[in-house]
């Protein structure tokens, strides 16, 4: 056991004479007399956990020389709370409950994924029904929308435009509408369930995606005004948090990241999953790898995103009435639920069944909701086209109703180890562009 | 108690290897009882039920699976038989479990030979088997080939005794922060990593929470006069 490992959040210098500084907001001026008087040419700086820049609880330490970054780490773990860990305490189904926690702002690709793996363990990815696929699909979609312009609302917001911010999440309120209706909750959804979802789309929900397409191509269009011929944005985003090809592979960058750098690697187009091989849609790409294509390309894919979006309603109407679970009853989650006069409810029809009519619904409603089913031995990966890039799950079953592990790999927390590569050498200013431009969220990256 | 018997639900056979079976080469778990808890009345206490992993495969292994295999044994050479030391094809995935010796090397191949190209490592995912003596920590890498759109996973497993395994930082830059995330988590230790520190947890933690044998936590939670017990200490399914 190395018990002498370094400390990740050691000092820089193993000088212990060095001056230290404590800021805690508002004294910052004092501090810089002090360091001009000492006359010390580099400091360390942190800059989080609680940096509003940071998208969450990342600590970033700098070591800067004037304005110039010479040394860039990130120190995680402040949002680490053992999703994975509880999963093994959790039946299969109640597991997407605590995956959709993790990257919280595009909480049904860890849904999808881990239900994909799922399925693979238990052989039936090919009995999910089509149409829920199509509403996978669609909630994949409307999540990648969402997530994109948290990325870049946030990212201008950051830089001081705040319209940019309540633009896009105007926006993202539209998709929020739409996924309510369907799936009951704005976030942290749990809709997408082993086998299909929860439930199917009600009634009305077509016309509402097609009402909302609109909505959001607007805002879009809006985001895309304000923003990308912009002389300020531009000069704060061209040519910074550079990362060439090379970079992005010894690193393991995916999503737009890797898009920006020219290569179109897109596991929707190279491993198609429920589906995807069917929907018309393009991988936008760029070659000029810094922090304005990547907003380019985010907001790029967003139309794109839309184009399914409107071939998923298209095919929603066609196939109305069709099952959205799997027809085998050891498997398919039982409840079914419906609007009742509180806003909230149980379906009373299938509450009829099951009390009054069939004795073996009964049975396997107590059982599968209590006991959870069983999924034979063996481990499975199964990975997605995240909205942040490759997002895979690597999963194990001892043939019993919980996963013997679950692991994620988010790809924010891939992503986030190039924050050294795209500031080191840049100006302070533009780490908060670099963070902004990888794009993760915290809950992902700690899980 | 009866070994014969399928009593998981899940078709797989029980009760260690039997006639015709592939090679079985890990063994996940001894289930006892039927409800996680002992202690029961209903006598399914005396239960033990051993669960293994997809045995090894035999030739031929199907889709571009044996391709891959052959060209990194020729790569190997001498060191194939005792670099590779088990072939898995499962629900259409090829897993392929090496010595740990050979991992570095292994692993330059898969990313640098023109008909392997796995360009990129999907990180590492600790797993930990405790009933699998000897064996008890196994590392998982997911390996992704871009050029060739295939992926496959290489498996290393050590003991808890001895828990080193060689960094892949070296060949996959990625892997930097996986690996310390399975060195916190699991407490594998990466020989060559260049820092191999905790990330999740507080550097000054003691003990490696996703090992089985360290508590989910959680407290008894008293509801109208009941005592509910923590999440990992009810009486549960498994």
């Amino acid at each position: 056991m190395t018990q002498t490992a370094p400390h990740a959040t050691g000092a820089f210098t193993e000088d212990p004479d060095a001056p230290e500084y404590s800021a805690y907001g508002g004294d910052w001026s004092e501090i810089a007399d002090e360091a001009t008087r000492l006359g010390q040419q580099r400091i360390v700086v942190n800059m989080g956990p609680q940096h509003p820049s940071t998208h969450g609880v990342l600590r970033v330490m700098l070591e800067i020389e004037g304005e110039t970054v010479q040394e860039t780490r990130a120190g995680i773990g402040y949002l680490h709370t053992g999703i994975e860990k509880n999963m093994e305490f959790r039946t299969w189904t109640q597991g997407v409950t605590f995956c959709t926690r993790m990257d919280y702002v595009a909480s049904m690709s860890q849904e999808l994924v881990y239900c994909l793996g799922v399925e693979k363990l238990l052989g039936i990815t090919d009995d999910v029904p089509e149409r829920a696929n199509v509403l996978r699909v669609l909630m994949a979609e409307l999540t990648r929308i969402g997530s994109h312009l948290v990325a870049v609302g946030t990212g201008g917001n950051e830089m001081g435009a705040t319209t940019v911010m309540t633009t896009a999440f105007i926006a993202r309120e539209e998709t929020f509408k739409v996924i309510e209706m369907i799936s009951g909750l704005r976030t942290n959804n749990a809709y997408i369930r082993p086998g299909g979802v929860a439930q199917d789309a009600p009634e009305g929900a077509v016309k509402a995606i097609r009402d909302m397409i609109p909505q959001v191509k607007q805002k879009l269009d809006e985001l895309v005004d304000l923003q990308l011929a912009n002389p300020i944005f531009k000069g704060r985003l061209q040519g910074v948090a550079n990362l060439d090809l090379a970079g992005c592979m010894a690193l393991g960058i995916t999503g737009p990241i890797l898009r920006s750098a020219g290569m179109p690697y897109d596991l929707r187009k190279s491993e198609p999953y429920c589906g995807y091989e069917t929907y018309d849609f393009q991988v936008p790409t760029s070659t000029d790898g810094d922090a304005y294509s990547r907003v380019v390309l985010r907001l790029e894919e967003c139309y794109e995103s839309l184009k399914i979006v409107a071939q998923c309603a298209d095919r929603l109407e066609a196939s109305e009435g069709e099952p959205v679970m799997v027809a085998d009853k050891k498997i398919a989650w039982p409840a079914q639920l419906s609007v009742g006069s509180d806003g909230q409810g149980n379906s009373l029809d299938h509450i009829r069944h099951i009390m009054g009519e069939s004795m073996e619904a009964l049975i396997h409603h107590f059982k599968l909701v209590t006991e959870g089913f069983k999924v034979p031995a063996g481990q499975v990966y199964s990975a997605i086209e995240g909205p942040k890039g490759l997002l895979g799950v690597h999963l194990v079953s001892d043939g019993g109703t919980k996963p013997w592990r679950a692991h994620f790999r988010d790809p924010g927390f891939n992503n986030l180890q190039a924050l050294g590569i795209l500031t080191e050498g840049g100006q302070v200013a533009d780490v908060v562009v670099a963070i902004a431009t990888i794009d993760m969220v915290l809950g992902g990256v700690d899980r | 108690m009866s070994d014969s018997q399928d009593l998981t639900g899940t078709g797989a056979p029980q009760g260690g290897p039997q006639p015709g079976d592939r090679d079985q080469i890990t063994l996940i778990n001894v289930r006892q009882g039927s409800f996680g808890a002992l202690g029961d009345t209903s006598g399914f206490d005396g239960l033990v039920r051993p669960v293994q992993m997809p045995g090894a495969s035999e030739r031929p292994y199907g889709e571009w699976f044996d391709g891959v295999v052959d060209v990194l044994e020729e790569l190997l050479g001498d060191d194939a038989a005792a670099a590779i030391e088990h072939v898995v094809v499962d629900r259409g995935e090829l897993t392929l479990r090496i010595a740990r010796e050979h991992l570095l090397a292994v692993a330059q191949h898969l990313r640098d030979d023109q008909d392997l190209r796995f360009e990129m490592c999907l990180g590492v995912s600790g797993v930990h088997y405790p009933a699998d003596a000897g064996r008890e920590l196994h590392a998982v890498y997911p390996m992704q080939s871009i050029t060739h759109n295939r992926r496959l996973r290489v498996e290393v497993a050590v003991s808890e005794q001895d828990p080193h395994v060689p960094s892949l930082v070296s060949v996959y830059p990625m892997n930097n922060w996986h690996e310390r995330e399975t060195w916190d988590f699991f407490g594998i230790v990466f020989d060559g990593h260049p820092s191999l520190a905790r990330i999740e947890m507080p550097d000054d933690w003691v003990g490696h929470p996703q090992r089985k044998d360290y508590p989910l936590g959680g407290i008894p939670v008293e509801y109208k006069g009941a005592e509910i017990p923590s999440p990992d200490n009810r009486r549960q399914y498994r």
